[in-house]
């Protein structure tokens, strides 16, 4: 809570608190009543009046010389000064009184809002420690050039994105994934800015200027979040803008008209003063963007960046998904599928330990699929494995020849084994076939073997003589895909279709797992335009089409659909350019987490559309019929925006 | 060129929303956008635009409007 804040609670509280008082004397005592008792119940509540209202009042008159007369400080002092004028004073008081508690409850449901979004602003870096001629300066990360190298201690936030030249660490990614777990990152990583440098001192070079820097971009998309509207927030405005000047021009009448025919002003006036209080737009006007507000951020703290409160609007209708195979359904980078071993007295385990040896110098993406897996396996460290090298040899174009503990090692392609004379034809063990996904094991048997149908890579290990085995790498599946097309399916979306550039075989082996019926392979970049178009014209009226992609050759798909969400948005610009919601964390199941959160962010939105303007007119009818009094009024208007400020504040809970 | 204010304590939706209306009319100004939960006043303007002469302008109409609100240039 804000210094300003607290001190209006404490005006508040103590003007509440002499109002009560004050009623309870008029109510028990009756002192009030009568010519010299009624001055002194006038001046008694005029006290508080004054105490609660002062700034208001000054704010009515101020307006009104500026010319905008019909704002609601000007509406509430009228409605109040009139029921003093027609002797009910403690309504007069109890007017302002409660408006004000309405207007402070607004402001602290705001700031409260402010604060969960600050979490996510708060990865801006306020300085940069950067090296220059051999000495340390702390600069404003704007003045850090590309090719600079900067200090990252333990504990401090990266600054700028770049790649790291020293040092070992872990980074707390969780500002800008949403993962709790830290990611370990070694020399020649590249890291992005926002990450939090948990454990070793890292020397990194930038590669991107700050304003070009992640953390910068994330920034500029949180705060621009709120630019694109959803229609029930342009709805909402629209409604404010003539519900205020109508309710008034109906006050001013039903004070005026059935005055004239039946003579009794006091109780027509009274009924339009309760017109006026209702008058106040604010609760409406505040507590839609809230929602969208809320949804937003909540959204956030998952890793789901959502450019504009209309994209949550229309994810809603969501009636097609159409997914991009590689990068969002699949890794995009190759993992050990399986190790054949090719005679009794290899395992599996020796025969990745000689893979992992020989591959340990290479930065290659299918050596580090190897080393990988086997430090997985057997749970030893790198620095392990780095002080088993004996001799490597790398043979360009072929693979490595190693020697390990005296014994000469081949580790390649099936070009490497025919130049050493190495029979290639893989005998494959009668369990490995049948443990299905045939298409990848009969793949081996093929003459040239590089790229067995179940899309991948096959890597063969020989000694001097003959083929120890081989290791099967493919695109992984994300471990959260299944699950994902699962809790699609069941929220409602009518069509789940994979998209692919790759060959059907690899496209069927991918649908099957996961349990994607429909899907479309061996498509160049402008053929997913078109089917996605074909989609478009398939769909209801007011369905959506969404297309998931991984951002970086999808943009022209990514525009083209109705909403376009980019996978794991770090570090790829293009992703948080071309889409409309980007999930930072790479995960498949945050579309159906994104569903979930707009669905029931606008189940909040229409909650708080139907309720505030039903209460508001409800009381509208009560109040000119003479059935609700002043105090009713009262409290439609600042319940009415409590409830819904309260209601629009579950849309930031997203767990 | 845009020019971006932050209008710290600022916080009721239909006071945003009327500095966003007035900001947009002052000459030089090709658009206003008030969000009132970023707390910024962020302002498109003419290349030829009088930035001194802007600046004064919005703190009165902020003034105006919400005087407990304090302007920040950015």
């Amino acid at each position: 809570m804000t210094k300003k804040l607290r001190k209006r609670l404490t005006r508040i509280t103590a003007c509440l608190l002499a109002f009560v008082i004050l009623k309870i004397i008029e109510e028990v005592t009756g002192i009030f009543e009568g010519t010299p008792g009624r001055y002194l119940g006038l001046s008694g509540y005029l006290i508080v009046y004054v105490a609660i209202s002062y700034d208001i009042i000054k704010n009515a008159i101020l307006n009104t010389i500026h010319g905008s007369m019909l704002d609601e400080n000007f509406l509430m002092m009228i409605a109040s000064v009139g029921a003093f004028f027609i002797g009910s004073y403690s309504e007069g008081v109890a007017v302002m009184l409660f408006y004000q508690i309405g207007e402070w409850f607004q402001s602290y449901a705001v700031g409260k809002s402010r604060d969960s979004i600050k979490e996510l602003m708060s990865i801006r870096p306020d300085h940069a420690i950067v090296l220059r001629d051999g000495s340390e300066e702390e600069v404003d990360p704007d003045d850090v050039e590309v090719g600079e190298t900067i200090i990252v201690r333990p504990g401090e936030r990266i600054p700028l994105d770049g790649v790291i030249t020293e040092g070992i660490s872990s980074l707390d990614t969780m500002a800008l994934t949403g993962e709790s777990l830290p990611r370990d990152v070694v020399t020649g990583n590249d890291v992005i800015s926002g990450c939090v440098n948990l454990s070793g001192l890292l020397h990194i070079e930038v590669t991107k200027e700050f304003g070009e820097s992640t953390v910068s971009k994330i920034l500029e998309l949180v705060e621009s979040a709120t630019d694109k509207k959803a229609e029930s927030e342009n709805f909402i405005s629209r409604f404010a803008r003539y519900y205020t000047p109508a309710v008034v021009i109906a006050a001013v009448i039903l004070a005026v008209i059935p005055s004239l025919i039946t003579g009794d002003w006091p109780t027509w006036i009274y009924r339009a003063l309760s017109f006026l209080v209702i008058s106040c737009p604010c609760a409406l006007v505040i507590s839609i963007p809230l929602s969208f507000f809320g949804g937003i951020g909540g959204a956030g703290r998952q890793g789901i960046l959502v450019k504009g409160s209309s994209y949550l609007e229309q994810l809603d209708k969501a009636e097609i998904i159409a997914m991009d195979k590689t990068g969002t359904l699949t890794k995009g980078v190759f993992g050990v599928d399986k190790v054949i071993p090719q005679s009794d007295d290899i395992s599996e385990e020796s025969l990745l330990h000689i893979a992992a040896i020989s591959e340990s110098y290479s930065s290659h993406p299918i050596a580090t699929s190897l080393i990988n897996e086997y430090l997985t396996r057997t749970g030893k460290t790198s620095e392990d494995l780095k002080s088993e090298i004996s001799d490597i040899t790398e043979l360009a174009g072929h693979g490595i020849e190693a020697v390990i503990e005296g014994v000469h090692y081949y580790v390649g392609n099936a070009k490497l084994m025919r130049d050493k004379n190495i029979d290639t034809r893989v005998k494959i063990d009668a369990s490995y076939s049948s443990a299905g996904e045939g298409d990848a094991d009969t793949g081996a048997n093929t003459e040239e073997g590089e790229a067995y149908e179940g899309a991948g890579t096959i890597v063969y290990i020989s000694d001097e003589k003959r083929l120890l085995g081989c290791i099967l790498l493919s695109d992984i599946i994300k471990e959260d895909a299944e699950a994902a097309v699962k809790s699609l399916t069941s929220s409602g979306i009518k069509r789940l279709v994979m998209l692919t550039g790759d060959r059907h075989a690899t496209a069927k082996a991918v649908a099957e797992k996961i349990g994607i019926r429909e899907y479309h392979s061996d498509l160049l970049p402008g053929d997913k335009v078109d089917i996605v178009e074909k989609l478009i014209s398939e769909k209801s009226a007011d369905g959506r089409l969404i297309f998931v992609g991984d951002g970086i050759n999808d943009a022209p798909v990514l525009a083209r659909a109705d909403i376009g969400i980019a996978m794991g948005g770090l570090g790829s610009d293009a992703a948080i350019e071309a889409a409309d919601i980007v999930i930072m964390t790479d995960e498949p199941s945050k579309i159906a987490k994104a569903v979930a959160i707009s669905r029931r962010t606008l189940r909040i939105v229409r909650q708080n559309i139907v309720f505030a303007i039903g209460v508001k007119l409800l009381i509208l009818l009560l109040a000119a019929l003479g059935f609700a009094t002043m105090w009713a009024a009262v409290f439609a208007d600042v319940g009415v925006a409590f409830i819904a400020i309260l209601n629009a504040m579950r849309a930031l809970k997203t767990e | 060129m845009t020019k971006t204010f932050i209008l710290e304590d600022l916080d009721c939706a239909h006071c945003a929303e009327k500095i966003q209306n007035e900001t947009a009319n002052i000459a030089g100004v090709i658009k206003s956008k008030c969000t009132l939960l970023t707390q910024k006043l962020k302002l498109d303007l003419a290349d030829d635009a009088d930035v001194d002469a802007i600046s004064k302008e919005v703190k009165s109409i902020v003034n105006k409007f919400e005087p407990d609100v304090t302007v920040i240039e950015k």
